[in-house]
């Protein structure tokens, strides 16, 4: 097992290297340049000029590279084009955000879309089945931020139940140790703080949770459906058990396996739609600086961003994979 | 097997309760003023930004010389209470407001005054320029030590600064200017504590390994300390910037308490936040967004008065457009009022100069007129000599609404069509705003073109003189007369000679048509329907929280 996690962790190396260089590439391929994007109108040729030469970009692209990759190796990740802030210091104030919102959807995507999916199968092509399946169409097929939009509108705008955007009410003074505001707010007892943060969630982990609640929904689903039909449940119904102990013990938890599997991929869908849902919530997190960062071209919280989260993602599915191996022995025995 | 079912039931209450616990609480406190910005302050001083956001804060943080007042392009005292100039328009003598203490305590003196101009004068190369200096680089031009390729002393407007007495600053000019007074109003050249700038490394910059500029102090994240209504109490980027009030401020004190800025990027998060009343004002309302303001009872729509020019840019180095004869066609040939009324939501008005009708030296009578006139533009073409139709390449931005051109690819769309009736064969070239537009236009590439301009201050030399005071690769003329007309008009130091010569500098250009202008656009603002005392202004970033408050 450590053997595993430790190869798989060397594998880290060349796949930062690989994506630094893409990512390298690819920033400087996109159309314009940082110097067009914040001098706008004033961006006259002298003033490119002595804007590429302020940031080191009329150097050759190698030269560029090599020093980028210099910075790396010393642990920092280069200093943000647009905020004139180090790009470590924005992921340290950013990323708490966008690791709650994204908690929360997910939360709300297994609290859902497990039950809604196991219902599903056990009465299979019941009223719950094709209910299932058309909010599964609907959480695939509507947009994040129009999802977003319309939720605020029925539930902040019409109905005045929940707020529209940010983390936490612009009133309320509270301490944030960590950056996680729910964390926070237990942590120093401040239940009003608390209670405003989870508030300021509701939405956005919906508009978020919609896409991988569909999922998990329909894979829940057609696990439970393979399972149920499985010659070691129908021992166990045969031996007499209970309703309740073959559904729990035998059919969900093998239904699960494939599930865990899905969620480690989930991952990568919460961190792409948070661009859309911090945006439309104007949270302040991970996806609304990086959308920010490709408006101004700012290479340097693009390069640094982006590399943190891919090797958040590949950390979150090499734990996926772990888990996977205590719920199911066979794969730690193989 | 109820389970799950009972589990979705369990989850849905918990939502519902929480909802109805939400809608419990939310009592306004009525001493915060809680305004939705489009985004975040770049740094809290500035000398170091030309951003909207940052200089709304600055602006409130910081004093100035002399102000604009509310609503309006005139300028009229702040700390300093008079001011007279020396015979040959070189020397200004400031006489300051005495008594006036920053916020840390230290007193706002004549060395403090002087003190934040060479702070800027001296800059070391690295933050000179347009992108970390812009406005004195724009307004003064030059660096006491400028790095290769900068300009030094001999560009410079300003020369130097002397603390006469204690409450007597005199600022030395190199030659006579008269936007000199106009431009510092700008937030830009705000008074800052020259101890706080010490001790909060104001000027402690590096570069980093990938070359990029990096400010290491925290006065300009954390301790900016100026002498302004307002004082920062805290900012967390992305979520709001908190200024609270300066109990010992020297003029009026603001009415509220505190005044919150939120980003919020999106103009329809922005909108429902307001809706929603977790905002009480927004900048920026989208024209599209504005009869769902005005027709919501508890909210009302502002307007700023139009303080930006959008235009038909015209390059005379590709030829025939160095044919006056071909510019004049092309100025009947544009229908400019069709595109006015069709693409500005009511909020345009058409434009016939450069300049908008709030700057000093607009010219009321005697412009030229250019109505839409095709066949009039035909005869021009034949009787310039060009073969009909004359082929022309047109660009315009896909993307970026600006404030004077809020919908670019239609302006084009209907000025091609108007331009073709007009004798012209019209080759469009679309480009991305930000992906080789702008660089395009401003090096010469383009032949005609959309284009404008917002005001950074009120006075004409940044409309005129920055466009027309000098030749350049956008509009590709030498003109000598309008080059002398202009830095004759911008030297004039007294006030109504020089609105006199502006007006005229203003015909002159209508006349030679380096370009044809056609939008002045108000931007909107929207506010809950109880908020009093919000001026807008021309110059947005002048606009003066200190002044709101509940009704």
């Amino acid at each position: 097992m450590l053997r595993f996690a430790v190869r798989r962790l060397f594998l880290l190396v060349p796949i930062l290297i690989g994506l630094s260089l893409l990512l390298f590439v690819w920033v400087r391929a996109l159309p314009g340049t940082p110097a067009a994007a914040l001098l706008g109108e004033r961006a006259t040729p002298a003033a490119v000029e002595r804007f590429e030469r302020q940031y080191g970009l009329d150097r050759p692209i190698h030269v560029q590279y090599w020093a980028y990759v210099k910075t790396i190796a010393s642990g920092d990740l280069g200093t943000s084009v647009a905020s004139r802030r180090p790009v470590i210091t924005e992921i340290k104030e950013r990323f708490p955000a966008t690791v709650e919102l994204a908690l929360a959807a997910m939360l709300f995507a297994v609290c859902v879309g497990l039950p809604l999916g196991f219902v599903a199968a056990k009465r299979y092509g019941g009223v719950v089945d094709h209910g299932s399946l058309f909010l599964s169409l609907i959480g695939i097929s509507i947009p994040i931020f129009f999802l977003g939009i319309i939720l605020k509108y029925v539930f902040a705008v019409r109905l005045g139940w929940l707020p529209t955007v940010g983390r936490q009410d612009v009133l309320i003074d509270a301490e944030h140790p960590t950056g996680f505001y729910i964390l926070d707010a237990i942590v120093t007892g401040n239940w009003e703080a608390a209670l405003d943060a989870i508030k300021h969630l509701v939405l956005p982990a919906i508009a978020l949770g919609s896409i991988p609640l569909a999922i998990i929904a329909r894979i829940t689903r057609a696990s439970t459906l393979d399972v149920q039909n499985e010659d070691y449940v129908r021992t166990a119904r045969a031996k007499g058990l209970p309703p309740r102990t073959v559904d729990g013990r035998h059919v969900l938890r093998n239904a699960l396996l494939p599930v865990v599997t899905i969620l480690g991929l989930q991952v990568g869908v919460l961190l792409g739609g948070a661009v859309l849902t911090e945006t439309v919530f104007a949270i302040p997190g991970m996806g609304s600086w990086l959308k920010e960062a490709i408006f101004n071209h700012d290479y340097p919280v693009l390069m640094g961003g982006i590399l943190f989260l891919a090797v958040i993602f590949v950390l979150v599915n090499l734990v996926v994979d772990l888990t996977y191996g205590l719920i199911n022995p066979r794969i730690r025995v193989s | 097997m109820g389970k799950g079912i009972r589990f979705a039931l369990v989850a849905l209450a918990l939502a519902a309760a929480t909802a109805a616990f939400a809608a419990s609480s939310g009592a306004q406190q009525k001493d915060t003023f809680v305004f939705g910005t489009e985004g975040d302050p770049v740094l809290i001083d500035g000398a170091y930004v030309s951003d909207g956001p940052s200089l709304r804060v600055i602006d409130h943080i910081f004093d100035t010389l002399v102000e604009l007042k509310p609503g309006t392009t005139k300028v009229v005292p702040s700390l300093a209470q008079s001011w007279t100039t020396s015979k040959d328009g070189l020397k200004w003598t400031f006489n300051l407001r005495k008594g006036v203490k920053f916020t840390d305590g230290t007193p706002l003196n004549a060395a403090a005054v002087c003190g934040s101009f060479n702070r800027q004068y001296t800059f070391p190369g690295i933050l000179q320029g347009e992108n970390t200096n812009y406005y004195w680089f724009t307004v003064f031009g030059g660096y006491a030590k400028p790095a290769t390729g900068n300009p030094g002393p001999d560009k410079s407007l300003y020369r130097g600064c002397k603390a006469v007495n204690n409450s007597t600053a005199r600022i030395i000019l190199n030659r006579r200017s008269s936007s000199f007074l106009a431009a510092l109003v700008l937030p830009n050249f705000s008074i800052a504590s020259p101890a706080a700038l010490v001790k909060y490394r104001a000027d402690d910059v590096t570069v980093g390994a990938d070359g990029v500029i990096r400010p290491q102090g925290t006065f300009a994240t954390q301790n900016p300390i100026g002498s302004g209504p307002y004082k920062l109490e805290s900012w967390r980027i992305g979520d709001r910037l908190v200024l609270v009030r300066n109990e010992n401020y020297w003029g009026t004190k603001p009415k509220l308490r505190r005044v919150i800025f939120r980003p919020i990027s999106d103009n329809t998060a922005r909108l429902q936040a307001l809706q929603t009343g977790e905002l009480d004002g927004l900048n920026s309302l989208a024209p599209q967004d504005v009869p769902a303001v005005s027709g919501n009872s508890s909210l009302k729509v502002l307007n700023r008065p139009a303080f930006n020019i959008g235009y038909v840019g015209i390059n005379q180095k590709v030829a025939p457009l160095n044919n006056f004869k071909v510019r004049q066609a092309i100025a009947y040939g544009l229908d400019r009022r069709s595109v006015v009324t069709a693409f500005y939501a009511g909020r345009g008005t058409l434009a016939n100069q450069f300049l908008p009708p709030l700057v000093e030296g607009y010219a009321k009578t005697g412009v030229p007129d250019y109505p839409y006139n095709p066949e009039k533009a035909r005869a021009l073409l034949q009787e310039a000599g060009v073969k009909l139709p004359l082929e022309l390449e047109f660009w315009y931005p896909t993307d970026r609404p600006r404030p004077y051109m809020p919908d670019p690819p239609r302006n084009f769309q209907a000025f091609a069509a108007s331009l073709e009736r007009s004798g012209f064969k019209i080759v469009p070239h679309p480009a991305p705003w930000r992906g080789g537009y702008v660089g395009g236009l401003l090096s010469g590439q383009a032949a005609l073109y959309l284009f404008g301009w917002t005001g950074d201050f009120g006075d004409p030399a940044n409309f005129l003189n920055v466009h027309f005071g000098a030749e350049n690769a956008q509009f590709g003329y030498n003109n000598p007369s309008i080059f002398n007309a202009l830095k004759a008009a911008d030297e004039e130091t007294d006030l109504a000679k020089r609105t006199k010569l502006y007006e005229a500098a203003s015909i002159q250009v209508m006349k030679f048509l380096p370009m044809v202008p056609y939008a002045n656009n108000r931007p909107a603002l929207a506010f809950k329907k109880n908020v009093k005392g919000y001026i807008p202004s021309p110059v947005e970033i002048n606009e003066n929280f200190a002044l709101v408050s509940f009704g």
